[in-house]
């Protein structure tokens, strides 16, 4: 079975955002970037599966600058046998460009199982399984928090509004994956070594047109500074009275 | 081509109310596209939805309804729904930021060859140009951009626009739902214990930390969340206590867990790391109460309590009993 793997890198997420002199993008010296958090969970499920099946190949996949090389390389060092980095030097906060992007890549390269992070915690769009899905014409299940993969098909949980929701699904299929699917383990020496030897592909992302433009990227308005009203049990009747009449929040 | 399209959700017979804010952040397109706003809801037996719809102000509402759908398929859905957008000549389609809305939308762009955006808080249609305003990086920062494929699909953000109501009853139309193959479908729902409230439609959050010290002492923070009455407040966590594993993730407030933006929202034993601030910092007020004043938290909250979360919360829930009480 092949299974693909969709990977973002992104500014780690105790990243202090600054604005960059263009206005529309952030300044990126002195930022860390990781993967994606919730990507973890897509590579330790693709590894899972890989596990399960006996025989799987996982082929890791990101559109990204050529820096991306470490967070895919860190793939390989996590289950992955195969990583494509589809390079471009510009931030793509348009979904409908990934999702094309990747759905191209995946047609030449079928896969029975397509993995990623129920968001990247850069621009939290949330659109690229089932956006991707429809250009597959595959199915899809996002924010999965439990997964049993059966032949031909898989049934699926997914915390909604107040409840969970089961799902059954045909293959193939995208699937994203969201906290509590599986505990993602780091990799150790021995398979970072043995990362080095497996294969990681690099080429141009072929990107359509952006179907949305940037205007600005802009900070919060600041919140107006905080105030300490008292200590103890003590302060509750003057929090009371500055929720209902000040704040007129209760 | 003018109309505004809003999806509505409707799960097991009722419409969600996200689904009217949407109509009307539509109607707010509407002004600027000079078009009709036009609901659509997939279901069965969606009459009561349908009549909802047609108070809320939309100028028509369309249903898909039929056996096939009775429960939710984000493939089967999405075709439908596409194909409505293209009937009505939709410029932009919008629906609720919610489980939902983030599955079945993204889909529905992608069969409409068009971009999508998600989570927005404000949209505008300018000279025919829409746009829209969405936070980014769990809202360190605001990402504004204009489409620049037609048509604007995006997903709108619970608790930031009123509920549309005042409609003088649109007409309705009733289509068909598709039999057929589904690829995808719900098989069943199940709920998550009591009635509880929604964390990102709660009008009041309640969210605790590691300053609570145990798990079982989460249970002050249900009491106040309690004592708001049914329906009304939710209970919040770190990443801290997720991670050890007190509560479910399903209650992370923060970047890796969810974005709220509540009327009132207490952070209870947080010291108010980067992470945390990203998912309520845009809730209109803040009420923090921690044994450190030099907490981050306070540097956010309009309302600071330095002391015993054990001692203080019991009396605030008291005291917040009372006041509900005498409303």
């Amino acid at each position: 079975m092949d299974i693909v793997v969709c990977i973002k890198r992104v500014p780690a997420t105790d990243t202090a955002i600054k604005i960059a002199a263009d206005g529309k993008s952030i300044e990126t010296s002195g930022v860390t970037f990781e993967m994606n958090a919730y990507d973890e969970f897509a590579l330790e499920q693709a590894r899972l599966l890989k596990e399960q099946l006996g025989e799987a190949t996982v082929t890791a996949i990101t559109i990204g600058p050529k820096e991306a090389q470490k967070e895919m390389r860190g793939t390989l060092a996590r289950g992955a046998d195969k990583a494509v980095l589809l390079t471009t030097e510009h931030w793509v906060y348009d979904g409908a460009s990934t999702a094309e992007a990747l759905s191209t890549w995946i047609k030449a390269n079928p896969a029975q199982i397509v993995l990623c992070g129920k968001q990247a915690t850069d621009a939290d769009n949330n659109q690229m399984a089932s956006n991707l899905a429809a250009r597959l014409g595959y199915g899809c299940v996002t924010e999965v928090s439990k997964l049993e993969l059966a032949e031909g098909t898989f049934t699926a949980e997914r915390d909604i509004e107040g409840a969970r929701e089961v799902v059954t699904c045909k293959t193939p299929a995208v699937i994203s994956c969201n906290k509590g699917l599986n505990e993602p383990k780091p990799a150790n020496l021995k398979s970072i070594m043995a990362a080095k030897k497996k294969p990681l592909e690099e080429m141009p992302a072929e990107l359509p047109d952006a179907a949305m433009e940037v205007v600005s990227l802009e900070l919060p308005p600041p919140r107006a500074e905080g105030k300490i009203i008292g200590e103890g049990a003590d302060a509750v009747p003057a929090l009371i009275e500055l929720l209902r009449n000040e704040a007129k929040a209760i | 081509m003018s109309n505004i399209i809003v999806i509505a959700e409707v799960r097991e017979g009722s419409l969600k109310r996200p689904s009217l804010e949407a109509v009307t952040a539509a109607q707010q397109l509407a002004k600027g596209s000079g078009g009709h706003v036009v609901a659509v809801a997939c279901g069965h037996d969606l009459d009561a939805a349908a009549g909802e719809l047609a108070a809320s102000g939309a100028n028509k509402v369309v249903t898909i309804e039929g056996a096939t759908f009775a429960h939710y398929s984000g493939d089967a859905y999405a075709k439908a729904v596409a194909e409505q957008v293209r009937t009505h000549d939709g410029a932009a389609v919008l629906m609720a930021h919610t489980a939902m809305g983030k599955d079945l939308l993204p889909r529905v762009s992608a069969l409409l060859e068009t971009g999508v955006i998600t989570d927005v808080v404000d949209v505008t249609c300018d000279d025919g140009v829409f746009g829209a305003k969405k936070p980014v990086f769990a809202g360190k920062a605001t990402l504004t951009v204009k489409a620049t494929k037609s048509p604007f699909c995006a997903t709108v953000r619970p608790n930031n626009f009123a509920v549309a109501s005042g409609g003088d009853g649109a007409e309705i139309a009733k289509v068909d739902a598709p039999s057929g193959d589904l690829l995808s479908v719900v098989k069943e729902i199940i709920a998550a214990g009591g009635d509880k409230t929604p964390l990102q439609e709660a009008k009041v959050v309640v969210s605790g930390g590691r300053g609570l010290k145990e798990p079982e002492n989460f249970k002050i923070i249900e009491e106040l969340a309690a004592a708001f009455g049914p329906g009304v407040a939710a209970v919040g966590a770190s990443r801290a206590v997720v991670d050890a594993g007190w509560r479910p993730h399903s209650e992370q407030v923060g970047q890796t867990g969810k974005v709220v933006s509540p009327p009132l929202y207490f952070a209870i034993g947080i010291s108010g790391a980067i992470q945390h601030l990203a998912g309520m910092r845009t809730a209109r007020t803040i009420v923090a109460i921690n044994k450190d004043a030099d907490a981050p938290i306070f540097k956010v909250a309009d309302y600071g309590i330095v002391g015993d979360a054990f001692e203080i919360v019991p009396a605030l829930t008291k005291a917040i009993q009372e006041v509900v009480a005498s409303n």
